[in-house]
C-alpha cells in the first residue's frame, strides 16, 4: 500500500491518538460543555447554553475563599515540598552506596501506599486527643489540647508528606546529570560549601526542581483525598466542592463550571511559572 | 627551598594502598608530571595535594607551610578536571570569574581580569558563549583559564587532554607548555600518555602499584629507565638477558647468537633494555643477532617491524629515510651498539 509520506507519522501514532482523544479530549471536552448547561431545583439539567454557572462563581465571595484557599494550600506544599524535596534528593545524591539506595527506597515508600490510607494515618495523628496534640501538652508547649483536624495547617502537612516523594524523584533525577567534579572545581576556585550549593548546584538542578513543583502544584490544587478527609465538611476546596456539586446537590453544571475553573487558573499558573524559570536558567536546559 | 615538597605520602583503601610513601620536591616554576597506567595512584596523590582526599599518613607542604589541616577551598591551588567541569549554567566569562568572585575582587577588576585570562587561551570572542555550545578544545582552554586566573600556587592538571582528538591533543601540548612557561606557575600534570608526559615536563615521576619508580626528567627517562617497568612504559623497549664471555682477553655480551664487544665497558648484569630505534639492520656479522622479519608495519614517518629470533620477539623502528626495508619472511640480522644495552632491575611482581 502506498501511503503519502505526510501521512505516516499520523497513521503511526493513531492508536495513541485515538486512546487519547477517547480517555482525555472527550471527557474534558464534555465538562466544558456541561459547564454552560442550566439546573433546575426541580427539572434537573437543562441543555440550554447560560454562563449563569460561571456568573454565579465570580460573584460569590463563598467561592472566592474556596478557590484562595486551594491554591493557598497548593502554593504552601509546593513550597515546603521545594525545599524539603530538594534538600532531601541532595543529601541522598550525597550518600555512600548501600545507604543511598535504602534511603531513596524509604523517601519513595510511601509511594505504595494508598492515599486515603496515609491521610487517615494522619487523621489520627491530628485530632485533639491525637499523637501530637497529646506530645506537645505532655512537653509543655501548649496548655490545651491542638486539633489540627479541619485546619489548613493540617492539609498542607498531609499533602506534602503525600506528594515530597514527587519533588524527591524530580530534583534527584537532575542532580544525577550534574557532573561530579563540579563541585571539586568550584571548590577548588575558594568557594565555601554553602555557596558551592546556592551557584552551582541549585542552579544546575533547576530544571529538575521546576518539574517538580509543577507536578506537585498541580497534583496539590486538585488533590481530593486529602482535602476530604482531613478538611472535611468545613474546609473546602474545589476538587471537594466540585465532588459535592456533582454528588450531593447533584448541580453538575455548577460542579463542572468549578471544574473548568479550576483548570484554567492552574494552567496560567504553571505557564507563567515554567516560561519564568526557561527563560533565567535558559541556558541549563539545552 | 623547594615550592611543594610531599613526604612520605600515603593512602590506604582499606587493604588496598593506593599511595604508598611517595615523597617528591616540586621546585617554583617546574613542570612535574604523574605518570602510570590506570590504578597506580596518580591521580589519588592529585586528589590529596588538592585536598580531595584526606592522606592517611604523610605530610604535604606548601611554600613551608603545612596544608594537612588547610580544607581544598582555601588552598589557592588551580585544578583542570579531565572532564573539565565548566559549571555549565554560566557563560565563559562567568565561569573564568567565579575564583575571583570568590576572592572578593571588584566588578571591574574582576573584568580586566577575566579579559587577560581569555587572551592567554585566545578565547576573547568567546566570552559570552555557554560551554554546552563550545567545542572540546574551547572547554579546555576555558577550564584552564578558569584555573589560572586565580594566580594558583600550584596548577593542578588531571589527564586535561585526554578527551581531545589526536590532532588538537597535540597542538594543545604544545600550547599548554607555552603557557605555563609564561605565567610560570609551579605544575602538575597527571597523565597516563607517556608521550605527553615526555613532552610537556621538567621532570617525570614514573610510579606503578603506588609507588615510585623513577624521577627523571624525560630524556634520562627514557634513556636509562631504573627499571623494567620504566622502559616499558616510557616507549618500546625490548628486554634481553645477556651472559658475559671472555673472547682473548674482552668482555663481551652473549644474546642468542650475537656475541657483542663490550668495547672496555663491564658485561651488565642481569635484564638489559634495548630501544627499538636503536637497533639496525646489518650483514651477517658475529655480533649481530639472526631473526626472521615476521611483520612490517608502516607508519609514516617510520617502519614498525617484528622480528622472531632465538630470544624471542624483538621490535625494530627504523626511520623512512630512504633505505630499503625488508620484506616479510626475510631473514634479517640486527646490530646495536653496546652503550644502547641499559641494564635495569627485573620488574618485580611482574604478571
Amino acid at each position: 500500500m502506498i501511503v503519502d509520506p505526510r501521512a505516516r507519522p499520523w497513521l503511526l501514532s493513531a492508536p495513541a491518538l485515538v486512546l487519547y482523544a477517547t480517555f482525555l479530549i472527550v471527557p474534558l471536552f464534555m465538562v466544558f460543555l456541561i459547564s454552560f448547561f442550566d439546573f433546575q431545583f426541580y427539572g434537573g439539567i437543562q441543555r440550554v447554553f447560560t454562563l449563569k454557572n460561571y456568573v454565579e462563581i465570580l460573584t460569590d465571595g463563598y467561592y472566592y475563599e474556596i478557590y484562595a484557599r486551594t491554591f493557598g494550600v497548593a502554593a504552601a506544599v509546593t513550597l515546603i515540598c521545594l525545599v524539603l524535596g530538594s534538600t532531601e534528593a541532595y543529601v541522598l545524591s550525597r550518600m555512600s552506596n548501600p545507604w543511598k539506595g535504602l534511603f531513596l527506597m524509604v523517601v519513595l515508600g510511601p509511594l505504595l501506599i494508598s492515599v486515603v490510607v496515609r491521610t487517615l494515618g494522619w487523621a489520627l495523628l491530628f485530632g485533639s486527643t491525637g499523637l501530637i496534640s497529646q506530645a506537645l501538652m505532655a512537653l509543655g508547649l501548649v496548655s490545651g489540647p491542638v486539633n489540627l483536624m479541619y485546619s489548613n495547617l493540617g492539609v498542607t502537612i498531609a499533602l506534602t508528606h503525600v506528594l515530597v516523594p514527587f519533588m524527591v524523584i524530580a530534583v534527584w533525577a537532575s542532580l544525577q546529570r550534574i557532573n561530579p567534579s563540579s563541585e571539586a572545581a568550584a571548590l577548588s576556585l575558594g568557594a565555601s560549601q554553602f555557596t558551592v550549593v546556592r551557584r552551582v548546584i541549585v542552579p544546575q538542578i533547576m530544571p529538575g526542581i521546576a518539574s517538580g513543583s509543577i507536578i506537585v502544584f498541580a497534583l496539590a490544587a486538585s488533590a481530593f483525598a486529602t482535602p476530604e478527609i482531613i478538611g472535611g465538611r468545613r474546609l473546602k476546596t474545589v476538587a471537594t466542592a466540585a465532588y459535592d456539586e456533582f454528588l450531593n446537590t447533584l448541580n453538575w453544571p455548577l460542579g463542572a463550571a468549578l471544574a473548568v475553573l479550576l483548570l484554567v487558573a492552574t494552567m496560567i499558573v504553571l505557564l507563567a511559572a515554567n516560561r519564568l524559570i526557561e527563560r533565567r536558567y535558559s541556558a541549563v536546559y539545552n | 627551598m623547594s615550592h611543594l615538597v610531599l613526604k612520605g605520602l600515603t593512602k590506604r583503601y582499606g587493604n588496598l594502598t593506593a599511595v604508598d610513601g611517595l615523597s617528591l620536591s616540586v621546585d617554583q616554576g617546574e613542570f612535574v608530571s604523574l605518570l602510570g597506567p590506570s590504578g597506580c595512584g596518580k591521580t589519588t596523590t592529585l586528589q590529596m595535594i588538592a585536598g580531595f582526599v584526606e592522606p592517611t599518613s604523610g605530610s604535604i607542604v606548601l611554600n613551608g607551610k603545612d596544608l594537612g589541616r588547610v580544607p581544598a577551598n582555601k588552598r589557592g591551588l588551580g585544578i583542570v578536571f579531565q572532564n573539565y567541569a565548566l559549571f555549565p549554567h554560566m557563560t565563559a566569562g562567568e565561569n573564568i570569574s567565579f575564583g575571583l568572585e570568590m576572592q572578593g575582587l571588584g566588578k571591574s577588576e574582576c573584568r580586566a581580569r577575566v579579559a587577560e585570562a581569555l587572551k592567554l587561551v585566545s578565547l576573547e570572542h568567546l566570552v559570552d558563549r555557554h560551554p554546552a555550545r563550545m567545542s572540546g578544545g574551547q572547554q579546555q582552554r576555558v577550564a584552564l583559564a578558569r584555573a589560572l586566573v586565580i594566580r594558583p600556587s600550584v596548577l593542578l592538571l588531571d589527564e586535561p587532554l585526554s578527551n581531545l582528538d589526536a590532532k588538537l591533543r597535540e597542538e594543545m601540548q604544545l600550547e599548554l607548555r607555552s603557557i605555563q612557561r609564561t605565567v610560570g606557575t609551579t605544575t602538575i600534570l597527571v597523565t597516563h600518555d607517556q608521550s605527553e608526559a615526555l613532552a610537556l615536563s621538567d621532570r617525570i615521576v614514573v610510579m606503578n602499584q603506588g609507588r615510585v619508580e623513577q624521577v627523571a626528567d624525560p630524556f634520562s627517562a627514557y634513556e636509562g629507565p631504573a627499571s623494567q617497568f620504566v622502559g616499558g612504559f616510557l616507549g618500546k623497549a625490548n628486554v634481553f638477558a645477556p651472559c658475559p664471555e671472555d673472547y682473548e682477553g674482552q668482555p663481551r655480551a652473549r644474546i642468542g647468537e650475537a656475541h657483542i664487544e663490550m668495547e672496555g665497558r663491564p658485561v651488565p648484569v642481569g635484564a638489559v633494555i634495548v630501544r627499538p630505534e636503536k637497533i639496525l639492520f646489518s650483514d651477517p656479522s658475529v655480533c649481530a643477532l639472526p631473526g626472521r622479519l615476521k611483520t612490517r608495519v608502516f607508519q609514516g614517518n617510520h617502519w614498525l617491524c617484528q622480528v622472531d629470533t632465538s630470544v624471542g620477539e624483538v621490535s625494530v623502528i627504523r626511520q623512512n629515510d630512504g633505505q630499503s626495508i625488508p620484506a616479510e619472511g626475510e631473514t634479517v640480522y640486527l646490530r646495536w651498539r653496546a652503550q644502547d644495552m641499559r641494564p635495569v632491575t627485573p620488574q618485580e611482581g611482574a604478571p
